[in-house]
């Protein structure tokens, strides 16, 4: 009698316990997807320690970004979604948005205002690419250079990479057509705003791979965003594109000789979404996450940890020093004045449309 | 001598002919056998039988293009593509009533992104014409509201697609009307007598009322019968006009040329894909060749794994000789040198071919400092097709070495001996004795590592470069990345194909019985 009732009082305390913490209606436990290292580690620093020690949820990191959008495929089809938000690039979110494998967004009235006042559409503003993506951060595909093997006059245009007389040598670039080809065209004298309606053409597209063709026996091709910083350190190639906060890292933590060539760097975004399917309880625990984890003081936080620009304009004003470093991080953002003097946006609709289309075409063109 | 005048069936104890009682004890016996196997069978059967079917039927299915266009598809069966015009108003009103269900239950842009595969833009275009589509036909409900304001209540309308008559005297409407209804109590959770139709119906309305001016309108209210015989005055919306505004595609017979060719539930379209054809008016054409790849692949595929193939066995032979020969201390710690690798991650090891065969890597070093090679000449050793065999070969090795240990070590020594003292040389004791008894273990571990390294992707994805990489990295590209599964479970099909065929070959050739893991 005696045991019952103490297991009785035990349980009621536990559930009075949890109940002070979290919301009845919401699930006291989220999965969130990411893309691990430096990244994973500076979300939970910015994002999940301080909501989980508000909220009392446990959330549980799960590294799969990469493949995301085939496993919430199958998740889908297989009727048991295991994730509760994902963090995915833009072009990814869109894809999945198009699937309907994610949920749609209402971001005046799900998000959080900025702390300058402004709607959370305002503040994020162009950023919004797709309706089911909460944008959280501004990176860049960018190029860098061995300092020490690129001769007196170090590259300060990204036609640099197509100019083997001036920097004999290996590159590297990403194994995929994006990017590479607006490059190619750019540096072919193809001006800026006319680049997409360029590659439209089968002249256009001819004309980005005759410009390939010119280094590609000198080209090592990557397809992992950490294949140009080890090239770079081991000194297999003098010049490689890569994500900026990987350069970062090499630059500044690791202190290799290497340099930041912003010119023509292709902006592109990454972000939260979150499935479609969910329980109630668990819909409503993400939705309560992304409001927290993208407000304006958030997502300048992330910026302490790695140096990708938050995708609020309020939060530009925050970014403070680095965490360990102490240096300011403001100057290495992509976004900021000095490194975006010419910069290239991703255009995602036209990508939805071509990327088939011309991936193929350049793994024929890379296998010839 | 009685027994053989008596031409009866040979019974048994009990009376039955034995034949018989021999056959059911038979019968008993094996079904007993196969509740013994159940288990394991039906474990089979669920996790790898049936997925991979599933998984292999994907590469013919093509439902969604008929599920999520229903009456377009039906109206485009009479459409012709080489009359060189874009269809006429009657389909893009079909059109407008397929993607309004589609807008709502959000299925335009899967069917989008499916018919971007054949055509380039029909992602974009469908994505476009989905946020536009619930203005389409807003003309005519305008028309009819202006004519009745009784059009625009949503009891009205429902009370009269309830009229027994209804479906008769008005069949495109109910059909659309039951299309609204159906979506938005399934999609909204909204009551169709509170909510104004959508446009279509208004469309469907005018297209049934002016098709025959004449139909008996007798059983359905009032309203119904002054439409008719205003409706044939209604000014008419050019649909066509207001899609191609939207984006110019749909105005081209590109467009709707791969919406026809992609009606059918079943399409060979993803196999021919896989081998580098393309779906046209005139049947099956090759793709242009800026866009042919995969049977390079394919060809590239089979030549590099059975390169190594052979490089394991040249590699593997000696060491399993060894191995089985050896005193069984040392023999033993070579084992584990052999072993070692195996529990070692894949990816590290791969990695550390990189810093062995980069062009400042190590081996490159050693050439180097040894005067081998030019310092400006180094060995390209990596990021190409000899990337791939070094690393695989180190990889698949102790699957070649295991077999070929277990089956020399029940050749017995004194075979060899024996060969010897009868004359032969160690050359021909070796290939004449102790190698034919040794072909089991080849075949056993030819086929490991054969099979192993067709579908490798990982390591040919960092070591291979562009001249390295196999057939399995785009079907992981279209798995993962581009979600086309239908192409990759075609590719997958077709590489399933030709591992059978040549399972088959080798079990012609060799023989099926002579592989042997031991023993």
């Amino acid at each position: 009698m005696k045991l019952t009732t103490t297991l009785m009082a035990s349980t009621a305390m536990v559930m009075a316990g949890t109940s002070a913490f979290a919301d009845a209606h919401m699930a006291s436990e989220m999965t969130i997807v990411s893309w691990g290292g430096a990244y994973s580690a500076s979300q939970k620093a910015a994002y999940h320690d301080p909501y989980s020690e508000a909220n009392g949820v446990t959330i549980v990191n799960d590294e799969s970004s990469a493949e995301a959008v085939a496993k919430l495929r199958a998740m889908s089809e297989a009727g048991n979604v295991t994730w509760d938000v994902v963090d995915v690039v833009a072009a990814d979110a869109i894809r999945l948005c198009d699937e309907g494998l994610a949920l749609e967004i209402d971001f005046d009235t799900q998000l959080a205002n900025g702390d300058d006042g402004s709607t959370a559409s305002e503040d994020f503003g162009d950023l919004l690419v797709s309706d089911c993506f909460i944008p959280q951060i501004v990176y860049s595909t960018t190029a860098g250079y061995r300092t020490d093997l690129v001769g007196d006059t170090p590259p300060t245009s990204i036609c640099a990479m197509f100019d083997l007389e001036a920097y004999p040598g290996m590159r590297s670039l990403e194994k995929r057509p994006i990017n590479n080809m607006e490059w190619a065209l750019l540096c072919d004298g193809v001006a800026k705003a006319d680049v997409y309606d360029v590659l439209e053409t089968e002249a256009g597209q001819s004309q980005a791979f005759a410009k390939l063709d010119t280094i590609k026996d000198n080209v090592v091709w990557w397809s992992a965003g950490a294949d140009t910083p080890q090239l770079l350190a081991d000194g297999e190639v003098i010049m490689g594109t890569t994500y900026n906060g990987r350069l970062f890292a090499l630059i500044e933590e690791q202190n290799q000789p290497v340099g930041m060539l912003w010119d023509a760097q292709v902006f592109d975004l990454d972000g939260w979404i979150i499935p479609t399917g969910l329980s109630p309880e668990r819909e409503a625990r993400a939705l309560d996450y992304v409001k927290f984890a993208t407000d304006t003081q958030r997502l300048a936080d992330q910026a302490m940890y790695i140096s990708y620009g938050p995708a609020r304009a309020s939060s530009a004003p925050l970014v403070g020093q680095h965490a360990t470093l102490g240096i300011d991080m403001a100057q290495h953002m992509p976004t900021d004045p000095e490194n975006a003097k010419n910069t290239f946006l991703y255009n995602y609709e036209w990508w939805a449309d071509y990327r088939d289309d011309l991936d193929a075409k350049f793994q024929a063109w890379l296998s010839q | 001598m009685t027994d053989t005048s008596n031409s009866g069936p040979v019974l048994a104890a009990d009376g039955r002919p034995l034949k018989a009682s021999l056959n059911r004890a038979l019968r008993r016996q094996k079904l007993r056998a196969m509740l013994l196997i159940a288990p394991l069978l039906i474990f089979i059967m669920i996790t790898f039988v049936v997925p991979i079917g599933q998984m292999l039927f994907r590469s013919v299915e093509n439902q969604i293009v008929s599920d999520v266009l229903p009456r377009t598809t039906q109206m485009l069966v009479e459409w012709d593509a080489s009359s060189g015009d874009a269809p006429d108003n009657t389909v893009f009103a079909a059109l407008t009533k397929d993607l309004m269900v589609a807008v709502e239950k959000k299925q335009h842009t899967r069917l989008g992104s499916r018919l971007n595969y054949e055509t380039t833009g029909v992602s974009s275009l469908f994505r476009k014409s989905g946020r536009k589509v619930d203005d389409m036909g807003e003309g005519y409900t305008d028309q009819f509201v202006a004519l009745d304001p009784t059009w625009a209540d949503p009891v009205f309308w429902a009370d009269l697609m309830e009229a027994p008559s209804a479906a008769d005297a008005l069949p495109q409407t109910t059909d659309a009307y039951n299309a609204f209804a159906s979506t938005i109590i399934s999609e909204d959770e909204k009551d169709p007598r509170a909510e104004q139709p959508w446009h279509t119906v208004y469309l469907s309305l005018h297209q049934d009322l002016t098709a025959d001016p004449a139909a008996d309108v007798s059983g359905l209210p009032a309203e119904v019968a002054a439409a008719q015989a205003v409706a044939g005055g209604f000014a008419s919306e050019d649909l066509a006009a207001s899609y191609i505004k939207i984006d110019k595609d749909w105005g081209t017979v590109e467009t709707w040329q791969t919406i026809q060719t992609y009606s059918p539930k079943f399409t060979n379209g993803y196999f021919l894909n896989a081998v580098d054809m393309q779906k046209s008016p005139d049947g099956a054409e090759w793709r242009p060749e800026d866009q042919q790849i995969y049977l390079t692949l394919f060809v590239r595929t089979m030549i590099m794994s059975m390169t190594i193939t052979i490089s394991c066995i040249l590699l593997g032979y000696p060491v399993a000789w060894l191995l089985a020969n050896l005193p069984m201390r040392q023999a033993n710690l070579l084992m584990i040198l052999v072993l070692l690798p195996f529990w070692t991650s894949l990816l590290v090891r791969t990695s550390a071919w990189k810093v062995l065969l980069q062009q400042q890597g190590v081996i490159n070093d050693i050439v180097v400092w040894l005067g081998l090679v030019a310092d400006d000449n180094r060995l390209a050793l990596i990021n190409n097709a000899t990337g791939t065999i070094i690393a695989m070969t180190h990889i698949l090795l102790p699957f070649m070495i295991l077999p070929l240990y277990s089956v020399m070590k029940t050749i017995p020594p004194a075979y060899l001996r024996a060969a010897k003292s009868l004359g032969a040389t160690n050359w021909t004791a070796f290939w004449r004795v102790y190698f034919p008894q040794s072909v089991p273990g080849i075949g056993a571990g030819s086929i490991l590592v054969f099979i192993l390294s067709i579908g490798y992707y990982i390591t040919p994805e960092i070591v291979g470069g562009t001249k390295g990489v196999f057939i399995s990295n785009r079907i992981a590209y279209h798995i993962s990345s581009s979600l086309n599964w239908g192409l990759a479970a075609a590719l997958g099909a077709i590489l399933l194909a030709v591992v059978l065929l040549l399972y088959w070959a080798y079990d012609r050739i060799v023989g099926i019985d002579n592989v042997k893991l031991g023993g």
